[in-house]
């Protein structure tokens, strides 16, 4: 009996000591913090992807309510909806976004450019770049490591194990750009996602000249410029051999699509009909 | 007598030297050369010459493009037909001067060579001063011939503050299957110790040492001989315990000075100027004949049997390989050397062997790390080669750093001791170059 009453009042005193100790720590240092910082914080993704630039969502949450204005603030991942409410919690006005989308500027499907070797090393692309051009001759195409899919924060890629490169689903791609930054060749890019999805972009990545560009891959932008001649926007240029579409510019008319001799500008979810589309 | 070695880690692979012996072979100039601008480590040199142009073996057809760098002569005679983009050996493009002769100027290289005399006699080149020779090695584009091609030139003019005591000659070929610096010895003792005697003349030291693997008793007699009958002070022949990297710089310098080369430190800081064994014999044939780096030996190992050979600088690969029978190319040693995806690529100053063995095609098949520690033990630079591994892999560079990253000389002697055969040098190779960067960039924000 005297043991058992022993045993309570000892660690019952212990017990009250160290309550009183922590409450008198926790309001001693007490940090007060803006409630809005928890309110935006739980609106946002928590992938802690790092697509805004800070180092991640609760950075960004803080960054919202301290700074006056949000024109550099926005968080790709939540989209113009999420921005808004993000907005209105901290009395400003986001400025206007269009949502973006990742897409794989290389077409070399494994058929479709001759393979040079066989990669026995580290399995990664970043391994494979550090030491020449890969399983492929071509010097900027995509090594097909998946390191852009094992980035992927969101689940939004996936490798395809038949052309070998990786797709983007698009219902999940947020546009953080993690992938961007994960790819040691750079041929992944952030375009605007567009109306109904539809775009149009250079799936060439290759800066070699016309002749060489043709060896390595058959669908290899060739600098040719026949997509810049035709181009009523003026969105297209061509430099390094390798053409590009400035994606601000670009009104989808896809006469481009068609001129391209080597079929690597590639025009993606419009619809059949093409009157429709140039309309939109 | 004890043998002299470097302390922590290393490995001792199967060396399969069987070129050894076999003497040098002077291939025939080729009729076509191709020179890349950027053979060395340092800037790339700019070329001098144009389309068009004709131009005579030996003459300067690129200048070096910074401090460190070096300057690049044709080995042939003939016109240059254009300056454009060829394939490194792993297919990356990369600037270089396309030189193609005729029957003329085949006959002109062929006369050149059979009636070449020496430029300078022994008493004109004892009359040269330190100086003088490093303008002669300077203007002979010497680089380092081992491999990892560093302008000799720069090597020579320590940074001020530091100074050189010791000048060690690299003639350890530590890498399995190469026989090149070996069969040089065998062949050119008497012209190499008077290239090491100039270059101990060009660094100020009064101490020369060559260090030779005890694998090599035929060399280190010769060299022995050589060095006794030359009359230079203060030069002595090393025989060293037969163990890899023993060719590594810091692991060199460790061996025969005793000294540690400080983490992130230059190697003169420990007074030790290192050069390879081929370099010294350019020096000797820079500054007794004039004659810039044309040409270099090579190892070609195609399993049982090899050759020496002495080949023109851009010659294109291809032309050298006389067998289609391999399943893998590798350019250098099996433990550094860097696989090749092509024979369509010349060969640069740095090649030191053609390795066609089939033994080294394949990589074992990849297996979970098991946590034994052999990569540790086997790691002469004392890192944690599965740590820093991992970490690179994971892109967790600054964390990477901390580990000491940087200080990874890429030996590869964790993945030769590895039994899970795991790709532990490919991810520290991605995450040293990261870091490297990184602290580069750190260094330049510093500055500015």
């Amino acid at each position: 009996m005297n043991v058992i009453l022993l045993s309570i009042i000892v660690l019952g005193t212990i017990g009250i000591v160290g309550a009183a100790v922590l409450f008198l720590v926790a309001r001693r240092f007490h940090v007060q913090e803006d409630p809005r910082i928890d309110e935006v914080e739980a609106l946002l993704p928590g992938a802690n992807c790092g697509g805004c630039g800070r180092s991640g969502c609760r950075d960004f949450a803080a960054a919202c309510v301290k700074a006056d204005s949000l024109e550099s603030l926005n968080c790709p991942s939540s989209g113009a909806e999420i921005m808004k409410k993000i907005g209105d919690i901290v009395g400003l006005t986001p400025a206007v976004t269009k949502p973006k989308i990742a897409v794989i500027k290389c077409n070399g499907t494994c058929d479709l450019r001759p393979s040079l070797a066989r990669f026995e090393g580290g399995p990664s692309c970043s391994v494979m770049a550090s030491l020449g051009t890969g399983e492929s001759p071509c010097p900027n195409g995509c090594l097909g490591c998946g390191d852009c899919v094992e980035a992927c924060p969101y689940g939004a890629m996936k490798m395809n194990l038949e052309t070998g490169l990786p797709e983007v689903i698009e219902d999940k791609c947020v546009g953080c750009g993690v992938c961007v930054k994960s790819c040691p060749r750079s041929i992944i890019e952030l375009r605007y996602k567009g109306p109904r999805g539809m775009r149009v972009y250079v799936a060439c990545s290759n800066r070699e000249k016309g002749a060489q560009a043709m060896k390595e891959c058959k669908v290899a932008c060739i600098g040719c410029s026949k997509c810049v001649k035709v181009c009523t926007h003026d969105a297209i240029t061509v430099s390094g051999n390798l053409s590009y579409i400035d994606f601000e510019k670009c009104k989808l008319c896809r006469k481009c699509v068609d001129v391209c001799p080597t079929h690597a500008i590639h025009a993606v979810n419009f619809p059949v009909k093409k009157a429709e589309a140039v309309s939109e | 007598m004890k043998l002299h070695t470097f302390k922590i880690g290393g490995v001792h692979p199967a060396e399969n030297k069987v070129a050894a012996g076999k003497p040098i072979v002077t291939l025939p100039l080729p009729a076509e050369v191709v020179l890349p601008v950027a053979q060395h480590i340092g800037a790339p040199a700019k070329p001098v010459v144009k389309k068009g142009d004709k131009v005579k073996r030996g003459d300067r057809v690129a200048e070096a493009g910074g401090f460190v760098s070096a300057h690049i002569h044709t080995p042939i005679s003939g016109t240059v037909v254009k300056i454009d983009v060829a394939r490194t050996p792993q297919g990356m493009p990369v600037e270089a001067i396309f030189i193609k002769s005729d029957e003329a100027d085949r006959e002109a290289d062929a006369a050149a060579i059979a009636g070449l005399t020496p430029a300078r006699s022994d008493a004109e080149v004892k009359a040269l001063d330190g100086k003088a020779i490093i303008d002669l090695i300077k203007e002979a584009g010497i680089v380092g011939l081992g491999g990892a091609t560093f302008p000799t030139h720069v090597k020579l003019m320590p940074p001020p503050g530091s100074k050189a005591e010791v000048v060690i000659i690299n003639a350890v070929e530590c890498e399995p299957c190469l026989s090149c610096d070996d069969m040089l010895m065998r062949e050119n003792a008497p012209e190499i110790v008077k290239g090491v005697g100039l270059l101990m003349k060009a660094a100020g030291v009064g101490k020369g040492v060559i260090a030779i693997e005890n694998n090599k008793p035929e060399a280190i007699a010769i060299m022995t001989d050589a060095v006794a009958s030359s009359g230079i002070s203060g030069l002595e022949v090393m025989p060293m315990k037969v163990k890899y990297p023993q060719g590594g710089e810091k692991q060199l310098i460790e061996a025969v000075t005793g000294r540690e080369v400080p983490s992130g430190g230059l190697p003169i800081a420990t007074g030790a100027i290192v050069q390879n064994v081929a370099t010294a014999y350019a020096v000797y044939r820079a500054v007794y004949f004039n004659e810039p780096i044309l040409d270099r030996v090579l190892t070609i190992h195609t399993g049982d049997d090899g050759k020496n050979l002495r080949v023109a600088l851009g010659t294109i690969l291809a032309d050298i390989v006389d067998t289609d029978d391999y399943e893998k190319i590798i350019l250098g040693g099996p433990m550094m050397g860097r696989t090749a995806s092509t024979l369509q690529t010349p060969m640069i100053k740095g090649t030191s062997g053609i390795l066609l063995d089939k033994r080294y095609a394949h990589r074992r098949e990849m297996e979970p790390c098991i946590r034994c520690g052999a990569c540790v033990t086997a790691c002469p630079m004392g890192l944690e080669p599965y740590l820093i591994s991992t970490l690179s892999r994971l892109k967790e560079y600054d964390e990477a750093e901390n580990e000491k990253i940087a200080n990874c000389i890429e030996c590869g002697s964790c993945n030769y001791a590895c039994p899970a055969s795991r790709p532990i040098l490919d991810f520290i190779r991605v995450g040293k170059g990261k870091v490297m960067a990184a602290i580069r960039a750190r260094a330049a924000a510093a500055k500015s």
